[in-house]
């Protein structure tokens, strides 16, 4: 006979619950390119071991915010940033917080696929090389070991010699995901990892995201609320900047509390 | 798990529950016809009390329904059989809500002597449950052949209540004092006959699953 489970809380923190900790949290984050006021206030707590999907429209902020959890938004002359992001607790605008430590725990992969003009294998092993890993034997470890969990081993394994243009579009951002797998992150931060691929494709790399999550914090940026509704754990919607709404996907997608999340997410804009 | 595997696991879940729905329903309905004939007023309380275990799961799976229509965007039969789902849902538990009316006419009804039409009343509730347990069968197989069969059925209940109600009337005049239970005994039958009603809209409900396209059955 059925048992009847009632539904999980949205309030409160998860950690209360399952004991997962937050590896993001930020804190009165405001950020500034030039006079344009881009993020507002935000104040978002992402935990471990989840999807976490940051929807919205073109221009909302989203991409900002998640190029600001490595500090890669940095690289925009005239940015301008207050409050606090604490990566596992530690502030990463700290000025003694070492930029490049915060890159190697938080590894990121871009809208097109963005493989090195290499061969498939020096992709994968660019990252551990630069980090002065020089046996062969162990770098052969693990690029196999990112390519499988990249879902890409059986598909590239006889041919990791050849360069990495030489494959599908599908096929080099799931290279892009195993690059970044490689040096071991915590995190991995995903813009929009999908927009250029086929359906299938894209369908692939929404299945190993959730073979990802066991091992990883996902943090996903996408313009495709279904994507975000198969496979996140919680939804943030940004609007002008703000985060409008952050909750459990299921509830963001069945009841949301904001009527400007649910025009969004139901087409009325956007 | 894939994602296909886990809106599968999903969909299967909720089908398997709606079963459970439709188990608990049918014993409802049973069981409130049980406690009627025995006189029993503790099983009409607890057929009663049972019916907030029915309401509760047919929220569950309305609830788990509507997220992964929210979630997953099906399409074609995936999404025919959710809709279908949520409709067999309702079904059933409108039979739980007949058994509740039973039970508290039976405990209107107490210890009086009860009228001999109630022989009849017996024949309509085993030609209901028979239906109803036979629908979901055929659900479960996705028979339409059989689901058409059973429909045929609702015509013998039909014909069995349009008898009980004449009997009753008739009965009326012949015992005025007895009113009240003639009354009772009156909506009982109806309440059997919504509920073979219920059992050949599952059946319109497997043809629009399994084919896609709306059937009459009860004309």
């Amino acid at each position: 006979m059925t048992t009847i489970i009632t539904n999980k809380s949205a309030s409160g923190t998860e950690a209360d619950q399952t004991g997962k900790k937050a590896v993001y949290e930020t804190k009165q984050l405001n950020l500034w390119y030039g006079s344009n006021h881009a993020l507002k206030n935000i104040d978002l707590e992402i935990m471990e071991n989840e999807v976490t999907a940051i929807i919205g429209p073109s221009g909302c902020g989203k991409s900002t915010f998640i190029k600001t959890l490595n500090r890669m938004v940095e690289l925009v002359p005239s940015v301008k940033t207050s409050g606090e992001i604490l990566y596992r607790g530690r502030n990463i605008f700290d000025n003694d917080y070492g930029v490049e430590e915060l890159r190697t725990r938080v590894g990121m992969v871009f809208q097109k696929p963005n493989p090195f003009p290499k061969s498939i294998y020096d992709n994968v092993a660019y990252g551990p090389r630069i980090h002065g890993i020089k046996k062969k034997k162990i770098l052969d470890e693990i690029v196999e070991k990112s390519l499988r969990g990249a879902a890409i081993w059986e598909e590239v394994k006889d041919r990791l010699n050849e360069n990495a243009y030489s494959i599908s579009g599908g096929q080099q951002q799931r290279i892009c995901i195993a690059r970044a797998l490689a040096i071991e992150p915590d995190v991995i931060l995903m813009d929009e990892p999908t927009s250029a691929l086929d359906p299938i494709s894209t369908l692939k790399v929404e299945e190993l995201v959730q073979e990802l999550k066991k091992d990883y914090s996902i943090i996903i940026v996408t313009h495709n609320m279904q994507q975000a509704a198969r496979i996140s754990d919680k939804t943030a919607f940004f609007l002008n900047g703000e985060v409008i709404e952050f909750d459990y996907t299921d509830t963001i997608f069945s009841n949301p509390s904001d009527k400007r999340t649910e025009d969004y997410i139901s087409g009325r804009f956007g | 798990m894939s994602l296909r595997e886990k809106f599968e696991f999903e969909l299967n879940s909720a089908q398997e529950q709606l079963i459970d729905l439709s188990t608990m329903a049918v014993n409802a309905l049973n069981k409130s016809m049980e406690a009627l004939i025995n006189q029993d007023v503790d099983a009409a309380l607890e057929v009663i009390e049972g019916d907030k275990d029915i309401n509760q799961l047919e929220e569950f799976i309305n609830d788990r329904v509507i997220l992964l229509i929210a979630k997953q965007s099906p399409v074609a039969t995936d999404l025919r059989r959710l809709v279908v789902t949520i409709k067999v849902a309702s079904d059933m538990e409108r039979v739980g809500d007949y058994a509740v009316n039973i039970a508290k006419e039976t405990i209107r009804i107490g210890n009086q002597e009860l009228l001999p039409q109630i022989t009849q009343i017996q024949q309509m509730q085993k030609l209901a449950v028979a239906m109803l347990r036979q629908v979901i069968d055929a659900f479960v197989e996705e028979d339409v052949v059989k689901a058409k069969e059973i429909a045929e059925l609702d015509d013998q209940v039909d014909e069995l209540y349009g008898d009980v109600i004449r009997r009753l009337m008739q009965a009326g005049g012949e015992n005025p004092d007895r009113l009240s239970q003639i009354t009772q005994l009156a909506f009982i039958s109806r309440y059997m006959e919504r509920s073979a009603d219920h059992a050949t809209n599952i059946a319109e409900q497997l043809f629009y699953l399994v084919r896609g396209q709306h059937y009459d059955l009860n004309r």
